[in-house]
């Protein structure tokens, strides 16, 4: 291959984070007037490896070469500068103003602002490449994919040739994605190159000529996408089953706990976020659930337990002592005065389930702490709790009086953890509870959910590595743009075939 | 009808000052400070004003009332741009809470203009009466021959340049803020200042700026009732809350410049129709006095009710930014 | 490589409780100096002389060091009752209506009840009356900010001079001697309603009042159910929720308590310090104990000291002002140097600046 064919060539990029490797000597090339897509797990670095080119972050070590020529690209203006431009995830736009003032906020040019042109300007790119947008309209009047325009537009009227797409499809609708498909490939047409994030398998091989797959930061390989399937690239994805050696004892008289039936969430603009979900956990076992984040996995939880307003379907509480509890009408505090053992784990530790700033004794005192007629709160009976966390968990602190923000991130989850888990749950619910954490502390996470399992709560455990998934729980449920795709048996299925149902919708399976 | 005349003539008189600090403040806020020192900057940019023209005619035999006047208006502007500089010294670089010092910096100001006007004369060797008859009568020069018709006269031109440069002042930011460049940057460092970052807009320099150029204009205020309003003399407290209610014009025109006119002249009028109204008694002229406020409040109320957008304040209001903190 | 700022600033974690302290002292410190340097320039009094002068005006007589200590609880009594609020992360800055709500029902009383009741009867209506006054002005921004989220700190601005006009109202009937628009000292004869001395001491009542609010407040905020619900709406209102606090319960009730302590201030003011009321009986202390609540770290104890140094500074500066025949603004003039330093010092108890090291990366 020529060296001029390649718009960007990146060679040994490395970027470390603390002593957290995101970027570990990668490789990588784009060539001019393509749509290469990059694959990989949540985690895996592709938002990190691109970050670099957009110049939000400076690589360790490695070269950047763009059409041949080696660059040092230190901030997003420097980026701009030789072509490349990258649509974040996170929109950053301002909602008051319109699409033509987001557009053309921050260049340099007369100081009397001439809109018409500008305008003028947008329409012909909006003609050129076949978007839908009104120049004219204010970002708060307008629907993701529209936003989502308007970033692309954005870096077009920069002048960009390379296009980074960070997981756009992430918030589009199946016919919004057909769309932005047929953009992006009127501008390959046109010369441009496009680089494009994704974890969803049907969208690369549907677009793309090439694909990139990363691996826990390293490099796996680029193919043609011509030459694959899609049991091959999820292989490349996801490698080899890793033996972890996880306990998992046998699920002792499991009990219906918990049935989900046709449990709908809309977020604020009225998106469904979790569709029709419908699955029943057990007592005695651990039910994991998978899918890319996103998925619906936080809104399923949440609205469980009572912090997420339910659009339909509901939810059944089953007692250990018989009966039944209606739990989908009722909010947070409702349902704990019902005395219904419900833990919640959440998986933003500091901004939900502990206050950063408080001690322990503090932290301990969120549940409970309501407990007795007394008009002053009991501190003794946390305080007990906290050292016994300590002590049991080996937290490591230097005291039960340390603000919670100061301890590591390992010993944040223990505190979480060993607090939800003092009530002797009946329900307990987990998201991503060993993210972050080192594999020490991440087995005593799992001892835990196993000892709870054992004492027969019902376990709902939301990871993100399929490794764990499959060597902890029972069954595994499987998330897919906030439907249920599949319920395994984890004991026999197979990390493909997981990897398969995350990435595709049980109805686009039923098609092909 | 000449009662008329009169009322929306001492309305707009009175409604000027309030103008200027809304002004200052519509700017300030654009940037996404909120500056609850704007009362303190009014007297401090008024005392400047009032103490420059007195040391000027002072040392003159022979004063000049232009002189007077260039003199007054450039100390009340840039001591009023110095407050801004407190407030943005601590607020921007030093990242205290926006409140707490705007609230500090309303102590200091306005204990600023009543100690230096009530000390004044004391100061200068104890000349007794303050009086810049000279820079006085220059603010209080109108239009000649214009002021003369009827009715359009009095309404229209029977002031002095301070108010026709209010009204300028807040076309032009109008204009300033929708129709340019650096408007626009504005307008995005106080809605979104992580996203104006993000486009290549120096926040930190567009805070600054504007902050201080925000207190310079809300200082004219204070000049302009020292000079124009009050005929060149001080009394103290003789502002009063007025400062405050430039922050509640703020609100009530919704953050938009040209709303401010209009608005100023209602509270303008709102604050003097006590005056106006036949068969008021006293206590009922008290009631009165509360309508600015309460309109205040109930425009307060009533767009949070609604949430239009374009009825809220900047979104970045009040919230200070570090890049670092992401 | 581009050009990447000299000093990079970061937060700190914690700093140790001697060293930032002592960044504070020297903060003081510095704005004393600045004090002394601005004092000498007006009146070319030597900076030594200008200390004496300030100490002799706030503590030179057993009468000035009861005025200071008089000033000083009452600053600190509004400090407190804005504490709540502030610990839970609502601008209250409406303390000066709340406090004038309840002075203004206190003088109501004062002067219509005359000798109708006995003394203790008068006091608890007073006291019951001042507490509901402030309440309500604290509850109607609260109740608006719970169920519309409506902007609290406008609001409770705005509120306070609606409370200025209602007062300005009562004046017009209260008037005496008549024409002179003011109240003139309530009861000046017959004192009634006037709080009473103790033990001897003229002021014995405001202390004994305020000392049991400074308790009151901290063992409230430390130890109760609803001091640790401010905790943790204030902290985290995401928190609140998932543990099942009702987020606009606890704004309304702590704006209540909040609402209710400004009152009894206004109760303190009328009744036990100027036996009068005027649209300035808050005299700006509703702001000032917003900084003295903000600086003190909503710690009670610490306000004491707070508000007894501001108090003892302006108590100074007035004497200076009155000795070279100045304006008594002077104390605000000083008032405002000294918040700056402190306010600015606050950075670098929470900041640590990096300089940047001679580049060594090719």
């Amino acid at each position: 291959m020529e060296q001029q064919m390649n718009a960007i060539e990146l060679k040994n990029i490395s970027k470390r984070f603390g002593k957290v490797v995101a970027n570990d000597k990668v490789n990588l090339t784009v060539r001019k007037g393509e749509i290469l897509s990059i694959l990989g797990e949540n985690g895996s670095g592709k938002t990190t490896l691109m970050n670099m080119l957009s110049g939000i972050y400076f690589p360790d070590e490695g070269q950047i070469f763009v059409e041949g020529r080696e660059v040092t690209i230190s901030s997003p203006k420097d980026a701009f500068q030789l072509g490349i431009g990258m649509i974040h995830q996170h929109f950053k736009l301002v909602d008051v103003l319109t699409a033509a003032e987001n557009i053309i906020l921050g260049l340099p040019g007369r100081e009397i602002l001439d809109m018409d042109t500008v305008t003028g300007k947008i329409s012909e790119l909006v003609e050129k490449y076949g978007f839908e947008l009104d120049p004219n309209q204010k970002i708060y009047e307008m629907s993701v994919s529209q936003k989502q325009t308007v970033e692309i537009i954005k870096v077009l009227y920069r002048g960009a040739n390379l296009l980074i797409l960070d997981e756009p499809t992430a918030v589009l609708t199946p016919q919004e994605t057909e769309k932005l498909f047929a953009v992006l490939r009127n501008m390959r047409a046109d010369g441009h190159s496009i680089i494009i994030i994704t974890h969803k398998l049907h969208e690369v091989l549907s677009l793309s000529d090439r694909v990139a797959v990363l691996r826990k930061g390293k490099y796996v390989g680029t193919v043609d996408t011509k030459s694959v399937t899609a049991e091959m690239l999820t292989e490349m994805m996801v490698g080899k089953k890793v033996i972890l050696d996880i306990d998992r004892p046998e699920p002792v008289n499991p009990q219906k706990r918990l049935m989900v039936q046709n449990l709908t969430c809309l977020n604020k603009e009225g998106i469904v976020t979790l569709d029709h979900a419908s699955f029943e956990a057990n007592s005695g076992e651990i039910l994991g659930i998978a899918g890319i984040a996103g998925s619906g996995q936080k809104e399923l939880l949440e609205a469980i337990a009572g912090l997420q307003p339910v659009a339909e379907g509901t939810v059944t509480y089953y007692p250990p002592e018989g009966g039944e509890e209606l739990l989908s009408t009722k909010s947070a505090f409702e349902i704990r005065k019902l005395g219904v053992r419900l833990s919640f784990v959440p998986e933003d530790r500091l901004g939900m389930g502990l206050v950063a700033s408080m001690d322990m004794v503090d932290n301990m005192m969120l549940r409970g702490y309501n407990e007795g007629r007394s008009f002053f709160a009991d501190r003794k009976t946390p305080r007990n709790l906290a050292e016994r966390i300590i002590q049991q968990l080996e937290v490591v602190t230097p005291g039960v009086s340390t603000p919670v923000r100061r301890l590591s991130g390992g010993n944040v989850q223990k505190v979480l953890v060993g607090r939800e888990i003092a009530s002797r749950p009946t329900v307990l619910m987990v998201a991503y509870p060993v993210r972050g954490l080192d594999i020490n502390s991440s087995y005593t996470i799992y001892n835990l959910l196993n000892e709870q399992k054992k004492q027969g709560a019902a376990v709902l455990c939301v990871g993100e590595d399929l490794d764990v998934l499959l060597e902890l729980c029972d069954r595994i449920l499987v998330l897919c743009g906030g439907s249920v795709s599949g319920i395994v048996d984890a004991r026999t299925t197979t990390k493909e075939e997981i990897g398969l149902l995350m990435t595709k919708t049980g109805k686009e399976e039923r098609h092909e | 009808m000449g009662v008329i005349i009169i009322f929306l003539q001492k309305a707009i008189a009175q409604g000027i000052g309030i103008l200027y600090g809304a002004l200052g403040e519509i700017i300030t806020e654009k940037s996404g400070n909120l500056n609850l020192g704007v009362p303190g900057i009014m007297y401090m940019g008024g005392i400047a004003g009032l103490m420059g023209a007195f040391y000027y005619e002072q040392g003159t035999a022979n004063p000049s009332g232009m002189v007077g006047l260039l003199i007054s208006f450039t100390c009340a502007f840039l001591t009023a741009v110095l407050g801004g500089l407190i407030y943005s010294v601590l607020t921007i670089t030093l990242r205290a809470n926006q409140n707490v010092t705007g609230l500090a910096l309303t102590t200091f100001g306005v204990g600023f203009g009543n100690f230096f006007g009530g000390s004044l004369s004391q100061l200068a060797g104890g000349v007794g009466q303050i009086s810049v008859a000279a820079t006085g009568a220059a603010y209080n020069k109108t239009i000649p021959g214009l002021s003369q018709i009827p009715v359009i006269g009095p309404v229209l031109f029977s002031y002095g340049f301070l108010t026709y440069l209010c009204l300028v002042l807040a076309i032009l930011l109008s204009f300033f803020l929708s129709k340019t460049r650096k408007g626009l940057n504005l307008r995005a460092v106080g809605e979104n200042p992580g996203t104006a970052d993000a486009a290549g807009i120096n926040v930190t320099r567009y805070k600054y700026i504007a902050t201080c150029v925000g207190c310079g204009i809300s200082g004219l205020g204070g000049l302009y009732f020292v000079m124009e309003y009050s005929g060149g003399t001080w009394t103290n407290n003789g502002f009063g809350d007025r400062g405050w209610l430039a922050i509640a014009l703020v609100i009530f025109a919704l953050w938009k410049p040209v709303n401010a006119i209009w608005g100023s002249i209602l509270f303008g009028g709102l604050y003097i129709l006590y005056l106006y109204i036949p068969g008021l008694g006293r206590s009922m002229q008290e009631i009165f006095k509360m309508l600015p406020y309460l309109v205040t409040i109930i425009v307060l109320i009533f767009t949070s009710f609604r949430k239009k957008r374009e009825y809220q304040p900047p979104a970045g209001l009040g919230l200070p930014y570090f890049r670092e903190e992401r | 490589m581009s050009k990447e700022p000299l000093v990079h600033i970061s937060k700190r974690e914690e700093m140790p409780l001697a060293k930032a302290v002592m960044v504070r002292l020297v903060a003081v410190l510095l704005s004393l100096i600045v004090c002394a340097f601005v004092i000498f320039i007006l009146t070319k009094l030597n900076p030594v002389e200008v200390y004496k002068a300030i100490f002799d005006g706030a503590v030179g007589t057993s009468r000035r060091s009861w005025v200071t200590i008089r000033d000083s609880l009452i600053l600190l009594c509004v400090a407190i009752g804005l504490t709540p609020a502030f610990k839970m992360r609502f601008w209250n800055i409406g303390a000066e209506g709340q406090i004038l709500m309840g002075g203004c029902v206190t003088a109501a009383v004062m002067i219509y009840a005359g000798d109708s009741m006995p003394t203790p009867v008068m006091f608890a209506v007073m006291i019951a009356a001042s507490i509901a006054a402030g309440l309500i002005w604290g509850l109607i921004p609260a109740v608006f900010k719970a169920v519309w989220n409506t902007n609290e700190t406008l609001f409770t601005l705005m509120l306070n001079y609606v409370a200025m006009q209602i007062v300005t109202f009562c004046i017009v009937f209260w008037e005496n001697p008549a024409g002179s628009n003011t109240v003139g000292i309530i009861n000046s004869k017959t004192k009634i309603g006037w709080l009473p001395s103790l033990g001897g001491l003229t002021y014995g009542w405001n202390v004994v009042i305020v000392l049991l609010l400074t308790v009151g407040m901290f063992v409230y905020l430390k130890y109760s159910k609803q001091g640790y619900e401010i905790a943790v709406v204030g902290e985290s209102e995401n928190t609140a929720r998932y543990v099942g606090i009702s987020v606009k319960k606890v704004i309304m009730r702590t704006m209540a308590i909040s609402g209710a302590i400004c009152g009894l201030a206004g109760f303190i003011l009328v009744s036990g310090s100027s036996h009068t009321i005027s649209t300035s009986t808050a005299g700006g202390r509703g702001f000032t104990a917003i900084i003295v609540a903000w600086l003190s770290k909503f710690n009670t104890f610490t306000m004491i000291l707070v508000s007894f140094f501001l108090v003892f500074m302006q108590k100074g500066a007035l004497q200076i002002a009155s000795q070279f025949k100045l304006n008594e603004n002077a104390s605000d003039v000083i008032t405002g140097i000294i918040l700056f330093f402190i306010l600015g010092s606050e950075f670098f108890i929470n900041y640590q600046l990096h300089f940047r090291k001679k580049s060594t990366k090719s």
